[in-house]
């Protein structure tokens, strides 16, 4: 992967997999502890428990179809060249988080990327499933929910093509203003 | 500063184009979008084929992403499904080659034949 927003999004479909309807996001970078940490959180239907043990392997999967699935051992790799660290937790029937951490001034830290595309297009192609972006430097938070949209927007569907693009502006200007200071580093 | 506020304006003008729409006419676009999708660049093309489509007001073509369609090694695939339900499978996708597929095919319906999985392996 690229940047982290692909693997934000590649870790997200998990959850879509998982029949969540309900998808937290927090980005949170601490420039004192020099640490980026993404947090991802469903309601999900969760993972079983001896899955669970071995779930960073590549050879452990659901799918039918082969033995493998990258995506989560794919996070950890640019995780732990960036000397940070993942961790899950997961509860069968209740819900799955996915912790990535990441040292930001590390040399192989991967760019943020394009945070707010990933956001769009997921929006895009589930619209049921309620979405929530939270991006914190530790002073200030940004805060985004799907819900919040829908509310606002009534009859008119959130897959709009002008609604898909505010909201990517949006993102977009608010990731600048909290990230600002760092964003530099943090956008690469 | 943007604000929710915004979305009210949007919200109206929308509403007024809703009501002018014509039926669905059931033609759709299908991304592969898991781990091997991603990392081929997927996203992309997917966000090409929606700017396109609405660039030409195309507002009944559906854009969806799917899991591996199974070929990892050809990603990006996108599925062409046309109204009779004729799928066309496209294979090493770019934003440039999803410009094409709109005009030509789903504009056209003429299939872009150097683009599918048939001609990849030739």
């Amino acid at each position: 992967m690229k940047d982290l927003s692909l693997h934000l999004m590649d870790i997200v479909q998990n959850s879509i997999s998982a029949k969540a309807d309900k998808v937290c996001v927090f980005l949170t970078a601490d420039n004192e502890a020099d640490l980026l940490t993404m947090i991802i959180t469903d309601n999900g239907e969760g993972i079983e428990e001896h899955l669970l043990k071995d779930i960073t392997s590549p050879f452990t999967t659901t799918r039918k179809t082969r033995k493998v699935g990258m995506g989560i051992s794919l996070l950890m790799a640019s995780s732990n060249m960036a000397g940070g660290d993942l961790k899950i937790y997961s509860k069968r029937f209740e819900g799955t988080t996915l912790e990535a951490s990441f040292k930001i001034s590390h040399i192989d830290r991967l760019p943020l990327g394009d945070i707010a595309e990933t956001m769009v297009t997921l929006i895009m192609s589930s619209p049921d499933i309620e979405f929530e972006l939270s991006v914190s430097n530790k002073k200030d938070c940004f805060k985004f929910t799907t819900m919040e949209v829908k509310e606002q927007l009534k009859e008119v569907p959130i897959t709009q093509f002008e609604v898909l693009s505010w909201i990517r502006d949006y993102i977009n200007s608010e990731i600048k203003i909290i990230l600002g200071g760092v964003l530099n580093e943090i956008l690469g | 500063m943007k604000s929710l506020a915004e979305l009210e304006e949007i919200r109206k003008k929308t509403l007024e184009q809703i009501s002018l729409r014509k039926s669905n006419d059931g033609m759709r676009v299908i991304v592969g979008m898991a781990t091997c999708g991603i990392a081929a660049g997927a996203r992309p093309v997917m966000t090409a084929f929606v700017e396109e489509l609405n660039k030409r007001n195309m507002t009944d073509v559906t854009v969806t992403m799917t899991g591996c369609i199974g070929v990892c090694r050809l990603e990006p695939i996108v599925e062409v499904i046309d109204k009779d339900g004729n799928k066309t499978t496209y294979v090493k996708m770019t934003p440039e080659k999803a410009v094409r597929i709109v005009a030509e095919h789903i504009v056209n319906g003429r299939v872009c034949a150097d683009y599918t999985i048939g001609e990849a392996d030739k």
